[in-house]
């Protein structure tokens, strides 16, 4: 019997996007309040899950044509040039820096490196648990 | 401040991630595993080179000093560990060009077998206690991969275990270290030495020693907690189990060394007592492993327990002799080990058997395997002048100093009978009349055995050349028997 998922698919097609947005907010949240990489790639892999719960795994791969393992290897990538940063600059590894900076729209923030390293992990949490969940997914 | 101290880590952690990237590219994945390790070892000799000019390298991460930070140091041990698990790994990865299969290779084999290096590589070098426990972690998870890469049955069955266990003594460790943190406040490996040496290590603190015994222990496969060891190494293909043999147990042996000479060292009657009775236990049953088994795998592999407990009777003696013999000792061991397992895949590729009784009569059609088998055996018996001797002789001289004569007894016992189990092997395995027509041409095995060859010439310079490698190992030990000086490198930069 063809299970009837009208209201999971209309509901999800919102929720999708406030769930991914939310993600990012809690990502950029994360270095002076509670978030970070992890809780916001934890998040934004959610919103693709929920998306797989609805469709399937072929019209997701049509939307998201990723190949999540190449995703775990950038984000190792990025956050790990972060760490050999300090090499460039002759200080000891992993020693972050921040400037406060007038920007237009956004007004009078921080840039932090810490940032970098965070876009790595928030990378590495999506690429992994969308290869794990996949990979249970493909053998049903 | 030197960031050198942190490359033989840094460097494997870019090489297996610009591996997943070419994870379908076999060839081009060979090309940059050899070569990154080759750099590896340049940069690990380097760092030897300059710990030996310099002293103890420190390197605050992230410019929080010690001991608010963690600090990688990298002292003589260390830096020799690195250096030897380095060329180790380049060893094994040659071997598994030849061995390990395309379905493996195509499977993530070689950036996991990075990840391996970064977590021993780090354990060695760390100077924080938790920050141990996370490389520990590391290696441990690229360990689970390659243990279970394949996916046969014999596999699947042995990493559960080895999971299980490991995921035990994984929660130890942090409850070990939690118990510590809470008596001392500090997680700095120099600072928790300080701390102690102030209040003169009290029970509780004895008993914390205690319990990180059995977390290595676990590890590391000494007496009552070996028993997960003869299956787990069992399964997995030959150039996997040789890393494992060679490098995971050593992990665990290297921590207790820095532990109990570092922190725990104030109530030696105690702990160390305890730890040379462990010790002597652990060799009775490697020898008898070692001499009832009819398998090669299995033989080597109690050959690994036997080791472990030599390598820790040296420690628990606590004095300069037995402790550079320790470090020469578990060097040789490093190298041999892998040496031989790398030997008996040979073997058993050749005659299609793992059991003695079905080969017979290699020496005829590949002299060359048997006599750097014949080599590697009476190395690791120890024979003069090759690699085990000097190890042995230095550990026993320091038992006879300390009035240690049980110890001594065993482990010259036990020489004797891992020369036995060795020689049964190649009196067995090469002797004999070929109990099969062996289709294996020369010019495969040949390429299996370069990396072979290789370790051994290095163990037997290192047996021949212990001379002028002493300077170094002297150094090691100095910074063993006196933590002040580590204490000082680290906390004072």
């Amino acid at each position: 019997m063809k299970q009837n998922d009208l209201i999971l698919q209309t509901v999800t097609k919102v929720a999708a996007f406030v769930i991914l947005l939310f993600a990012v907010a809690i990502f950029l949240g994360g270095h002076y309040s509670p978030g970070g990489g992890f809780v916001g790639g934890l998040m934004t892999s959610a919103a693709i899950v929920l998306l797989l719960l609805a469709f399937d795994i072929k019209t997701v791969t049509g939307i998201l044509p990723i190949d999540y393992k190449l995703m775990i290897g950038s984000g190792l990538f990025i956050s790990s040039l972060t760490v050999a940063g300090g090499l460039f600059f002759g200080v000891p590894l992993m020693t972050h820096v921040y400037q406060y900076v007038d920007l237009p729209l956004l007004g009078h923030i921080s840039l932090h490196t810490a940032v970098l390293f965070d876009l790595g992990v928030y990378l590495v949490v999506v690429g992994v648990t969308m290869t794990i969940i996949q990979t249970i997914g493909e053998s049903e | 401040m030197n960031n050198l101290t942190f490359m033989p880590v840094l460097w494997p952690l870019f090489t297996g991630i610009l591996l997943i990237f070419f994870a379908k590219k076999i060839k081009l994945q060979r090309g940059i595993s050899l070569f990154s390790s080759l750099i590896g070892i340049v940069i690990s000799f380097y760092l030897v080179i300059t710990v030996h000019n310099q002293g103890i390298l420190t390197l605050g991460v992230g410019s929080w000093d010690a001991p608010f930070g963690i600090v990688i140091v990298a002292d003589m041990l260390s830096s020799l560990l690195v250096l030897t698990t380095n060329i180790i790994g380049f060893a094994i990865l040659l071997y598994s060009f030849y061995s390990i299969g395309e379905e493996r290779e195509r499977h993530y084999y070689y950036p996991v077998f990075q990840f391996l290096l970064i977590g021993v590589n780090g354990a060695f070098l760390t100077g924080d206690l938790f920050n141990l426990f996370v490389f520990f972690e590391v290696m441990l998870m690229a360990s689970y991969v390659l243990l279970v890469l394949g996916g046969t049955k014999i596999q699947l069955r042995e990493s559960l275990k080895y999971i299980i266990v490991n995921v035990l003594s994984s929660s130890f460790f942090v409850i070990m270290v939690a118990y510590l943190y809470s008596v001392v406040g500090t997680l700095n490996m120099a600072d928790i030495s300080q701390r102690i040496s102030e209040v003169n290590q009290p029970g509780i603190i004895s008993v914390i020693a205690i319990g990180f015994l059995i977390v290595f222990g676990l590890k590391g496969a000494i007496f009552p907690l070996f028993q997960w060891l003869p299956g787990s190494y069992y399964a997995p293909p030959i150039p996997v189990m040789a890393l494992f043999g060679a490098l995971l147990t050593k992990v665990g042996i290297y921590s207790i060394f820095r532990t109990y000479t570092l922190m725990f060292y104030h109530d030696q009657d105690f702990t160390h007592t305890f730890l040379a009775i462990l010790a002597i236990l652990t060799i009775i049953i490697g020898v008898i492993g070692a001499i009832a088994y009819w398998d090669v795998k299995k033989i080597i592999i109690y050959n690994i327990i036997i080791a472990v407990g030599v390598i820790l009777f040296g420690i628990s003696v606590m004095n300069e002799q037995a402790l550079s013999g320790s470090i020469l000792y578990i060097i040789h061991d490093m190298l041999i080990k892998a040496a031989l397992f790398l030997l008996v895949g040979i073997m058993i590729k050749i005659s299609g058997s793992d059991d003695l009784r079905d080969m017979g009569g290699l020496i005829k059609q590949y002299p060359a395997v048997a006599w750097t088998f014949f080599i590697a055996a009476i190395s690791l018996a120890g024979i003069p002048p090759f690699s085990g001797f000097a190890g042995k002789l230095l550990i026993l001289q320091g038992a006879a100093e300390k009035g240690a004569y049980l110890g001594m007894a065993v482990i010259l016992i036990s020489s004797l009978m891992v020369l036995y189990s060795v020689m049964k092997i190649f009196m067995n395995g090469f002797w004999g009349t070929p109990k099969a027509d062996y289709a294996l041409t020369n010019g495969k095995v040949n390429k299996m055995l370069v990396p072979a060859v290789l370790l051994v010439i290095i163990s037997v310079l290192f047996g021949v050349g212990t001379e002028s490698v002493y300077p170094y190992i002297t150094q090691a030990v100095d910074s063993l028997m006196n933590p002040e000086i580590y204490n000082k490198a680290v906390l004072k930069e």
